[in-house]
């Protein structure tokens, strides 16, 4: 105690990285996937970075980010979900039976606009039921997570197997395929108007932030690393949207919907996809996720958990429902994924979700989510995935054997890891 | 000297608890009085952490009561006894490693706005209040608490305690792992807070420190209550000798 406790940085220098009060962790994982896609690009001959190949890119991303970020809960509190593929499956096939089967023999006929609500709702539940149950394996009768999801993995896997007999069901209803990527986006304009919201909240939420340290009278940025840390933000934003925009229908496509409608398609008519409905989905999920880690007891409870987990029973915590609730969100989460996973391929199939827990836990774990427990980001999670997903895709592209693309994409899991090891080491940090 | 005419703050009568057939209390009484410090002595595995925990919650005794304040006590969890203003310093520090010194203080008891989300604002700025009183030259309130030293960490379990208005304050080992200079902070911490009144319970192994921050001192030995004595009547070797023989001073024990 009578040790003079040292400022954050003894020389009183701060460097441009400390002024921004950015994590040098998130800066990492950006300069790898920056790297990853220019060395892609170039082995690509322009191809991988383009308008198309990102949107792609970015719609292949969604399903395994969407559960990656509930992972990044799951192994905070030093559990880990073997299950998540399965269970996708499972609610895949429940969303697809209701909407196939279920409602047009209840009277709702193919078409109708609450099917694709009532598929979803019914896809959810499944989903939370049976990661509450998960939870409450875990938690109240305190079996090792390690095993309750094994075993989870074969009993969900072979529960959607047995629900559809193993049958392909689709063509899913046509609302329902618009949350699957191409099949449903937001057109230019509407992509604009989200951006700028974007923009608008982000500057928003920086400067309350601010405010509210300045009420406390605790230390700020300078004003200009605020204002620059705006910038940064909306250009990325409003970026990414342009991107998106750029990548334009086909006019065959375009004729098509003109057709349908009974009109001609005017000379020189081009539009643009725009974000897609299942990005957006994606966005706020990790805006909620994080909201939830940062802003609310749960999130903090998750994480004093993670951490000492003695501590947190001893300091009141029911970490029993705790479990329970981590466990619930993370089912909740696979049946989101599911039902984008399902939009995108516009059928369920019996092999849905297969082997995704592996890369649901690889881009948490990338995205530096420490198995030790305590430690984790959902923006990380997310990049984690994107990182994945974009050495699978650009492999592909550049035309690598498929054996070796899983070996390079184990290989990568373990080199991050070690990395990330490193880094604390260096750092000092937990 | 201690006003021990009134109602005792903790009366804990005749504490039994078992494990395995193997009673680690065994009908254990001891009182408590407003600004007394009663030092629990005895070996490792003697049973003094075990007899605390009934208290702070962490354990459940098999039998005997806990009287606060003169009315009896249920005790079930640790949230319990924060409701009979009983406050733990345990051994370990119970402290989240991950997070930073106002979120562990708050911990189970954040401050949140109307709307239900956390204040973080208004928990640094109380963590920073109370620290300013308890340690003058704390810092590190962004930095996680695994970044702090014994001392500082020390510092923040003891705040936890005092800032939600202990009546009642364990502390399980406090100087364990302190420097000389840190424990003696820690000293006058005590008697801060012995002379506000607060009751407070200090298990230690060191008869020196017991002898000079106590004002009773209870021995066990195998779970069962050797003695409780004023500090002020017996030597250091008689504390060591009862630690170790199990048998009260001859001076006393008549």
């Amino acid at each position: 105690m009578a040790e003079a406790s040292a400022t954050d940085n003894p020389s009183g220098r701060r460097n441009i990285f400390q002024t921004l009060e950015i994590d040098t962790r998130l800066l990492g994982m950006v300069g790898a996937f920056v790297v990853v896609c220019l060395m892609f690009n170039i082995l690509t001959d322009g191809r991988f970075l383009t308008s198309r190949n990102i949107f792609n890119l970015t719609i292949q991303t969604v399903s395994v980010a969407i559960m990656a970020t509930g992972m990044v809960f799951v192994i905070v509190t030093r559990h880990i979900d073997l299950s998540v593929g399965s269970l996708l499956a499972t609610c895949s096939a429940m969303m697809a039976i209701t909407q196939t089967q279920l409602l047009p023999g209840m009277g709702l006929d193919y078409g109708n606009p609450l099917i694709a609500p009532v598929a979803i709702i019914v896809g959810l539940l499944t989903g939370a039921l049976i990661g509450a149950f998960h939870g409450w394996l875990v938690g109240y009768l305190t079996i090792p997570a390690f095993i309750v999801t094994l075993g989870g993995l074969l009993v969900w896997r072979n529960v959607a197997w047995y629900l559809t007999s193993g049958q392909t069901i689709g063509p899913l209803d046509e609302n329902f395929q618009l949350l699957g990527g191409i099949g449903g986006t937001m057109g230019e304009t509407g992509s604009w108007i989200v951006g700028l919201i974007g923009v608008a909240a982000s500057c928003v939420a920086i400067w309350q932030a601010r405010r509210a340290r300045i009420s406390h009278d605790f230390p700020v940025k300078p004003v200009w690393a605020e204002v620059a840390l705006m910038v940064v933000s909306a250009v990325l934003i409003l970026g990414f949207v342009a991107i998106l925009n750029a990548y334009e229908v086909p006019g065959r496509v375009l004729e098509r919907t003109f057709e349908a409608r009974g009109e001609t398609m005017p000379e020189g008519y081009t539009a643009g996809y725009g974000v897609p409905y299942s990005v957006l989905l994606l966005i706020a999920i990790a805006v909620v996720m994080t909201v939830v880690a940062r802003r609310t007891r749960l999130g903090r409870y998750i994480f004093a958990t993670g951490g000492n987990p003695d501590a947190a029973e001893l300091s009141g915590i029911n970490t029993r429902l705790l479990t329970v609730k981590v466990f619930a969100i993370m089912g909740t989460l696979c049946a989101l994924a599911g039902l984008v996973a399902s939009a995108r391929l516009s059928f369920h199939s019996n092999d849905i979700g297969t082997l995704d827990e592996l890369r649901v836990i690889a881009a948490a774990v990338i995205g530096g989510t420490a198995l030790s427990g305590g430690v984790g980001t959902i923006y990380g999670a997310i990049l984690g995935a994107l990182i994945m997903q974009s050495l699978q895709s650009g492999m592909a592209m550049v035309g690598v054997d498929a054996p070796f693309q899983n070996i390079v994409v184990g290989a990568v899991l373990v080199l991050a890891v070690l990395v990330d090891i490193i880094y604390r080491k260096r750092t000092g940090g937990s | 000297m201690v006003d021990r005419s009134g109602t005792p703050l903790v009366e804990m009568r005749d504490i039994s608890i078992a494990f395995g057939g193997i009673k680690a209390v065994d009908h254990v009484s001891l009182d408590l009085y407003p600004g007394e410090v009663v030092g629990l002595l005895g070996h490792n595995g003697a049973g003094k952490s075990t007899l605390i925990k009934c208290l702070s919650g962490a354990y459940q005794q098999d039998d005997g009561e806990v009287h606060v304040n003169g009315s009896k006590a249920t005790i079930n969890n640790p949230r319990d006894a924060r409701r009979y203003n009983i406050e733990t310093i345990y051994q370990t520090l119970a402290l989240a490693d991950n997070l930073d010194a106002a979120s562990n203080l708050f911990l189970g008891r954040e401050i949140t706005t109307p709307t239900g989300f956390m204040d973080d604002a208004a928990m640094e700025a109380e963590t920073r209040k109370i620290m300013a009183r308890l340690n003058p030259n704390f810092r590190k309130f962004a930095s996680p608490v695994s970044a702090l030293s014994g001392g500082q960490r020390q510092s923040v379990a003891i705040a936890r305690a005092v800032y939600f208005q202990a009546k009642i304050l364990i502390m399980d080992e406090p100087t364990a792992a302190l420097g000389p200079q840190e424990t003696r902070m820690v000293a006058e911490l005590i008697q801060e807070l012995k002379r506000q009144g607060l009751g407070i319970f200090l298990i230690d192994h060191d008869v020196h420190q017991v002898k000079a921050l106590c004002d009773r001192a209870a021995v066990m030995k195998n779970g069962a209550l050797v003695g409780v004595v004023n500090v002020d009547e017996v030597t250091t070797d008689d504390l060591l000798a009862m630690i170790i023989a199990g048998k009260t001073p001859e001076h006393l024990a008549a």
